[in-house]
């Protein structure tokens, strides 16, 4: 594997990217997730309209993998029902393990589909679906709480 | 000096070039402690310590031979000290912790360690800590990153019962004065627990002189293989103290309701150990002292003084730990603006093996003030070119993440 597969344009761009590296006003839920081993730590913050993801956010530090996930998913869950986020985390785990494949399912997953590649670097693996992971909890828990 | 990479099948394959810069870690094995580890299933494999027989009495044979091979390589004072054979460090510091901290620590009582601990020695002693209700003191470190002998001397004193340092810390590589530790230790009665995992395979370590209470080491750090280490302890201490692990080998006389254990060192060595293991550690001692261990330590130093001159002409590396310190072959570092993760994948891809984490060691990176770094470990396999090798690579490194070098 090449590792410009893996540290293209686009990951660089959301790992540089900002825009969601910060706190939310008002969060309903916030998680924190990490890899033990290679220190990615992470903090996330969602608020709900009702069922909907109205806005989330992240603080932390992690390698640009990890930021860049992060990144990517928050731009794809914004709108989204807390059950569409549930399926889309579902997605793209399988895509990590390649239990789907085939691009046309993986549309939906938008920019995250970048990280498609990440399968081919097991060690990468857990910083790319470190966010993903963090979200699910924070949903369930939200879920709970009502 | 001959290119020790042809004794290590695993450096001199030509199949998938190897950097290795990982040895703080573990080490690669030379050939010799592979065959010998062969060679002991081909002719001399049987349970030790129960068969009557010819096969089981070579196996029994193999393994004392090793534990005496030990005992000379560190020096031990035989009548005042014994080893005792572990699967590995870990197992080690909490045989100490279990057999030591749970029935000779109480309330009120204070473990006094070194934040630069390895989690095996920092979350062993939390936990005696909270069940024995005592305190958990640190001795921090130095602006400069080493030892903070001061902070050693201000925080001990007679309520302190175990004193756990490491010898060398396995993230900043400097020698701590473990000889000065031990002997305000005594003064005060405490117990001292050595961990010299990452010394033992670059330091001559001399048991006699330097007399702690319990000194841990682990096989795979030295070239032996994985699955291996050691407990050096007084027998003073270890008579007094219950078993760790119970069952087949451990025991003298066993009755339906009561048993008698079996004295040092099988008092502690309870089930089948890894002689393998130990027959391939006492050839990599073998391979060690063929050398000499000043000679290794030396070369060690000549790499790092060479690494880090290469280092400091890179404007975007940050060394950590003061540069004239003297160091075992360790240099942790950063890269301005990238991740040690990302630092570690992109070298990978040229077969360049360096750590990059926590290092086990979650609390120092704290203190310090970082949650993950890169680091560069040698041993005596490397060489010059290496170093150059993984310079030039790691000036290629920012460009990925898209940062004019």
């Amino acid at each position: 594997m090449r590792l410009d597969d893996i540290y293209t344009e686009l990951i660089m761009e959301h790992n540089s990217n900002k825009e969601n590296k910060r706190q939310l006003e008002h969060a309903d839920t916030c998680k924190r997730g990490h890899n033990p081993s290679c220190g990615d730590d992470i903090t996330l913050e969602v608020s709900f309209d009702g069922d909907k993801i109205k806005d989330a956010a992240y603080t932390g530090s992690g390698c640009a993998i990890s930021q860049a996930s992060t990144s990517m998913m928050i731009d794809l869950m914004k709108g989204k029902s807390k059950q569409e986020a549930l399926e889309l985390i579902e997605t793209f785990l399988k895509m990590i393990k390649r239990e789907i494949t085939d691009d046309d399912e993986l549309e939906e997953l938008d920019d995250a589909i970048a990280l498609k590649n990440i399968s081919n670097m097991p060690a990468r693996v857990k910083c790319a679906v470190l966010a993903w992971h963090t979200l699910k909890d924070a949903i369930d828990e939200s879920n709970k709480e009502q | 000096m001959r290119d020790m990479k042809q004794d290590f099948p695993i450096l001199s394959s030509s199949k998938n070039p190897i950097v290795y810069l990982d040895s703080a870690a573990t080490t690669q094995k030379p050939i010799q402690v592979l065959d010998s580890i062969r060679k002991y299933y081909e002719e001399s494999n049987a349970n030790p310590h129960r068969g009557s027989y010819h096969l089981s009495m070579m196996a029994t044979d193999a393994m004392e031979e090793g534990r005496n091979k030990v005992k000379k390589f560190l020096n031990v004072n035989t009548q005042k000290g014994e080893l005792i054979f572990t699967k590995n460090a870990t197992e080690s510091l909490n045989l100490v912790a279990y057999s030591f901290g749970n029935y000779f620590v109480n309330e009120g009582d204070e473990i006094l360690i070194s934040i630069q601990e390895h989690h095996s020695n920092l979350v062993s002693w939390q936990r005696v800590a909270k069940e024995r209700k005592a305190t958990l003191k640190y001795i921090y470190l130095k602006e400069d990153g080493t030892f903070d002998y001061p902070d050693f001397l201000s925080k001990i004193n007679h309520k302190t019962k175990v004193v756990a340092v490491t010898h060398v810390s396995n993230v900043l590589g400097f020698i701590n004065p473990i000889k000065d530790i031990i002997n305000v230790s005594k003064k005060y009665g405490a117990v001292t627990v050595i961990d010299g995992t990452q010394a033992v395979p670059h330091l001559s370590v001399d048991l006699t002189d330097l007399d702690p209470d319990f000194y841990i080491f682990s096989g795979h750090k030295l070239l032996g293989p994985m699955g291996v280490g050691g407990l050096y302890g007084t027998k003073e201490l270890l008579d007094r103290m219950p078993p760790f692990l119970y069952g087949g080998d451990m025991i003298d006389y066993v009755e339906e309701q009561e048993t008698d254990f079996a004295p040092i060192p099988a008092k502690y060595e309870g089930g089948t150990q890894n002689v393998a293991s130990i027959v391939g550690l006492s050839t990599a001692i073998d391979y060690l002292q063929n050398i000499g261990m000043e000679q290794i330590l030396a070369m060690e130093q000549d790499l790092v003084a060479y690494t880090i001159k290469k280092m400091k002409e890179l404007s975007f590396i940050e060394i950590l730990g003061d540069l004239d310190q003297p160091r075992i072959g360790v240099i942790p570092f950063q890269v301005k603006d990238v991740h040690p993760h990302d630092v570690a994948s992109i070298l990978d891809q040229d077969g360049i093996c360096i750590r990059a984490g926590n290092h086990c060691a979650q609390p120092l990176l704290k203190h310090m003030g970082y949650s993950s770094v890169c680091r560069v470990s040698f041993y005596l396999y490397n060489t010059r070119e290496d170093v150059d090798f993984f310079i030039n690579k790691l000036k290629e490194v920012r460009r990925w993440l898209g940062y004019e070098a």
